[in-house]
């Protein structure tokens, strides 16, 4: 006994956290956040920004500690998370675009259940295709000229965000090859600097911070922004480039291309998906209203700081950051693709590249 | 000239930054922070920079960089403790130094490698930064130099270091390379998501294994028991010889070679995607190599801690290059370093192609703050290093049951899965016998470690040169074919050749016995059985996932046929043979007083007992019961032994915020951290 008693002490000395017991008051607690990811990806980056000015905000200053566990591209985190029950409200999971896949494409390693968990806060991005400019050249707004040509694309794999722009270049009958097995867009970018790939695309904070570069330098040609969603759901231009047409632009400008039907459905539900709710986080099932509440007005808090959008601008851009009942709106959306528009996507995955989800 | 009319002046700005007294100090508490973390095996820079993580948010960028930057430089120095003086890697950038550095700590020399190994560190460190302040501005395009051809290549030089290290009998280390080449492939395919000797029903192999859980298994465990089971110190007699000085001499005496290792780390480590796996074999390659008496390697020599020691600090300053220039990490520490950088200060220092041209200045500062910080950290460690050799004088039995300890922990980090202990067990019990049976345990961690690349940039480059080559015969070949290609091929051959020259003065086990014929026999069946399902395994996968299963089937058959050419001289060859190399049969291993299954049992138990009790219950029952029953020590110090063993861990956990393997126990109560 004495040693478990000390073991004990010791571990209180080293937490030093004393359990409190007021009503939603998280004083003195430790909130968890856990990601399904490795310290090194973008959710960790994105809840690492938000952890502190969380902490900030939710009554009684909690320490909020981001707490990784990644595995089985990020299902093993997600399908832990479904087990979990509310406790005391202080843990919090975060949700990404890989994780919402496998759900939306009933991947076997699956067992977690979108409409069980509590969405509070999504933020999403937006992506951009730019070209090399030999290639380039030929695009003019629709990709007619680009039906012929055969490119390359460094690829993190079919079945993650990268399913996003593989179907819209296959849609606007384009031959694009994607070499599979890059870790992360960085990879694909120098692939494409070093001149062995010849399409590539960046989610809106990597095109600033490292594509536009290579097109002000003449060395890329941009293409399209996958676009953004408005209020009412339709896809509208890129806030963050104005400029650029969007993918449904170039599909309406391109011969064989359709904005309607099951493949613009399937496109649609994947994006919404992948990038303007790429980010979500939830609290476990069971929580009751008042905590749901506290941690939405912590979230609208931190929303409504003056300084928000410019500390924000390279984690959500100026992208929407939902909250509440918006971030339940966009969860929806994110988790939620009719039978035939997936049906479409797996016979699309299995004929393309061999990939089968059993 | 343009390039040096703005380099100058940023240069100044950038020691002007850092030689704040505010900056020291907080570049001292990095370094001081680092090196408390960096002792443990296994953890290293990513788990403490995810500790400061959360204090970077807003802070004065130079401060935060010198924080963030004290306690990465140093985990490749601090990690050398544990290599040299209880032979566990502790992380990647020093799996070399563990072959000649605990050598030299078992002849008692431990404070000698130590200072070796850290007069290197510093230099290695201090060569890099002087090369990247003048190569960082045209870096670029030599950069951009290196595509998947060239990446290959190295990949491949990498591989060929197995040629020096395959020990006696070259086709067993050939053999190792490859059965560890083969483990390297088990999980999800990267290219099309085949499995590999894999299930979806046991999920935990669909990940891979982890390095750090190889890297202990292979070369930790198996020292572990071999010295649990002599009963005895680490340092032969419980003496301690040669002292610092003679470490900090010994590196003088090779400055040359020092020079040279760190030149190769950082153009190794500027090379994106390759990172630090390769460098310290290629350096311990080229230190063999250069070396005229060979017949000291594997048994302690000098030079075989100092090329890689020089390599692996200055390979951290070159991986700054495709971290700052193209935003690209070149390991786990960089890419959280990245991500803190963002958070720094107004959040307007980008890493990426803007680096150079909007903040020089800083980017000098990183380049410096890091040599700075190998000079804290190293003057740190060799002034405690005379202090903390003197662990190798203690009786084994009582640094067993920490070990272990210290093991599990760490390999429950890398994954947090229970299984990840089951995994550190299976590759422990591979590396016992690998070790046993002379099978070069340096080849295989190599061939385990390159797998990934291999597979990654010959699947890749293929598909590239494939495309290259339907556009013109000529476009392909100058792909495959550039310059740098060509001279990498060169400098392969030329390195196996040498290699298999001289692999047979190189003993990496030590001088081994041979024996009867049977134990080696059954060994060398079982690897034949794993191999020749793995290679059933990979045929299996439909054909249109090519990508997946060319190179499992390619590695698997060559290994196939070396171990069978193996089986056929062993059954032809008297007994006796080098090939029936047996560690049972003379020397240490078969006078030790207690037998291989029994001190395993020990580390079966403790494992056991965490998947019932959980870790830290599992844990103080382990400590007690060992240092009663095994070391026989009185109650008194058991207890307090235990206590420290229990507090350390905790305060460790507590500290960096990571939890304890569960068990049965906590499915069924809840209970409180660190129970839980």
């Amino acid at each position: 006994m004495t040693i478990k008693t000390l073991a004990t002490s010791v571990a209180a000395l080293a937490l030093m956290a004393a359990p409190a017991l007021a009503e939603v008051d998280f004083s003195g607690k430790t909130i968890e956040w856990v990601i399904p990811f490795s310290e090194t990806g973008g959710s960790a980056k994105w809840a690492n920004f938000f952890a502190p000015l969380l902490s900030e905000e939710l009554p009684g200053n909690p320490t909020v500690v981001v707490k990784f566990m990644p595995g089985a591209g990020s299902t093993k985190g997600a399908n832990w998370f479904q087990e979990q029950e509310y406790e005391d409200g202080t843990l919090l999971f975060g949700s990404s675009g890989s994780t919402q896949f496998p759900y939306l494409l009933n991947d076997p390693r699956v067992r977690y259940e979108y409409n069980d968990w509590i969405p509070v806060m999504a933020t999403g991005t937006g992506g951009v295709a730019y070209l090399n400019p030999e290639d380039g050249a030929k695009f003019d707004g629709s990709a007619n000229g680009l039906k012929d040509v055969d490119l390359i694309f460094g690829s993190q794999g079919a079945t993650g965000l990268d399913l996003v722009p593989l179907l819209a270049w296959k849609m606007l009958g384009m031959n694009v090859e994607p070499v599979f097995g890059i870790k992360g867009r960085g990879d694909g970018r120098l692939m494409f600097e070093r001149g062995e790939a010849t399409i590539d695309y960046q989610t809106s904070s990597g095109y600033l911070s490292g594509a536009a570069d290579l097109v002000a330098a003449g060395t890329a040609v941009p293409m399209m922004t996958w676009g953004a969603l408005d209020e009412n759901g339709m896809i509208v231009r890129d806030p963050t480039f104005p400029d650029m047409p969007s993918f449904k632009e170039v599909c309406a400008a391109t011969d064989g291309c359709e904005t309607e039907g099951v493949a613009w459905d399937a496109w649609k539900a994947f994006f919404i998906s992948g990038y303007p709710s790429q980010k979500i986080a939830f609290l476990p099932k069971g929580t009751p209203q008042d905590v749901i509440d506290t941690y939405t007005e912590a979230f609208a808090a931190v929303r409504a700081r003056p300084d928000f959008a410019e500390i924000s601008s390279t984690q959500v851009g100026k992208y929407p950051m939902f909250v509440g009942a918006g971030a339940e709106k966009a969860t929806d959306e994110a988790t939620t693709v009719s039978p035939e528009a997936k049906a479409y996507v797996i016979d699309w995955l299995k004929e393309s590249y061999g990939v089968t989800i059993e | 000239m343009d390039l040096f009319a703005t380099a100058l002046p940023a240069l100044a700005d950038a020691w002007a930054l850092i030689l704040q007294p505010v900056v020291l100090g907080y570049l001292v508490l990095g370094v001081v922070m680092g090196l408390a973390v960096g002792v443990f095996p296994g953890l290293g820079g990513i788990a403490g920079l995810s500790l400061l993580l959360p204090f970077m948010f807003g802070m004065e960028p130079v401060l935060g960089l010198a924080l963030m930057i004290g306690m990465v430089a140093v985990v490749p120095t601090s990690d050398t403790f544990s290599s040299v003086l209880m032979g566990i890697p502790g992380s990647s950038a020093s799996q070399a130094t563990v072959l000649d550095g605990f050598p030299l700590a078992r002849k008692g020399q431990a404070a000698r490698a130590l200072s070796a190994a850290f007069t290197s560190s510093l230099f290695g460190g201090l060569v890099g930064a002087v090369f990247l302040t003048l190569f960082i501005v045209v870096a670029r395009p030599l950069v951009l130099a290196f595509g998947l051809p060239e990446m290959l290549m190295i990949s491949i030089l990498g591989l060929s270091m197995v040629a020096v290290l395959a020990g006696r009998v070259a086709l067993k280390g050939l053999a190792a390379a490859g059965l560890g080449m083969l483990i390297g492939t088990i999980g999800v395919a990267d290219a099309g998501g085949s499995l590999r000797m894999a299930s979806y029903d046991f999920p935990y192999l669909t990940d891979g294994l982890q390095l750090v859980i190889v890297g202990l298994g292979i070369f930790a465990v198996p020292e572990i028991v071999s010295l649990l089971r002599q009963d005895r110190s680490i340092a032969k007699d419980a003496k301690l010889g040669a002292g610092w000085m003679d470490g900090v001499r010994d590196w003088f005496a090779n400055k040359w070679l020092s020079v040279r290792c760190s030149l190769i780390g950082v153009l190794v480590g500027v090379i994106p995607g390759l990172g630090g796996s390769v460098v310290d074999w290629i350096a311990y390659g080229h230190a063999v190599q250069t070396t005229k008496d060979k017949s000291q390697f594997g048994k302690g020599e000098i030079r075989g801690v100092i090329g890689p020691e020089s390599s692996n600090n200055a390979k951290e300053g070159g991986g700054l290059v495709p971290t700052l220039l193209f935003g690209i990490p070149g390991s786990g520490s960089m890419a959280i370093f990245i991500g803190a950088i963002a958070l720094l200060g107004s959040g307007d220092i980008e890493v990426g192609p803007a680096m150079l041209r909007d903040n020089l200045d800083i980017t000098y500062s990183i380049v410096w703050l890091l040599a700075l910080a190998n000079v804290v950290g190293t003057l740190l460690c060799i002034a405690v290093s005379g202090g903390i050799a003197k662990l190798t004088t203690i009786r084994f039995t009582y640094l067993a049951p920490f070990l272990f300890m210290l093991i599990a922990f760490a390999a429950f980090q890398s994954g947090q899965n229970f299984e990840d202990i089951l995994a550190l067990f299976a590759i422990g019990l591979i590396g016992i016998f690998l070790r046993r049976f002379d099978w070069s345990r340096p080849a295989f961690l190599i061939g385990f470690v390159l797998s990934n690349p291999v597979e990654k940039f010959s699947n890749q480059a293929f598909q590239i040169a494939s495309f290259r080559f339907r556009k013109s015969f000529e476009e392909g070949i100058d792909y495959i074919f550039s310059p740098i290609v060509i001279v990498l091929l060169i400098v392969t051959v030329v390195s196996v050749v040498l290699g298999l020259r001289q692999a047979k003065t190189i003993m990496a086990e030590g001088e081994v016995q041979s024996g009867s014929k049977r134990a080696p026999i059954v060994f060398l069946l079982v690897i034949l059985a794993y191999v020749v399902i793995a290679v059933l395994n990979a045929n299996a996968i439909p054909d249109y996932n090519m990508t997946d299963k060319i190179v499992p089937l390619v590695i698997g058959g060559i290994t196939l046929a070396a171990l069978l050419i193996l089986l056929v001289q062993m059954i032809l060859r008297p007994e006796g043979d080098t090939i029936f190399a047996d560690k049972e049969m003379a020397g240490e291993d078969a006078d030790a007083p207690y037998g291989l299954w029994g001190t395993l049992a020990w580390f079966a138990g403790l494992i056991a007992a965490t998947w019932v009790l959980g870790f830290i219950l599992a844990l103080a029952g382990f400590l007690v019961t060992f240092l009663r029953v095994r070391a026989q020590a009185p109650w008194p110090k058991t207890l307090i032994l235990t206590a420290c063993g229990l507090a350390l861990m905790c305060v460790m956990a507590g500290a960096l915020n990571r939890d304890f393997p569960p068990g049965l126990l906590q499915h069924a109560v809840d209970l409180p951290w660190p129970l839980k």
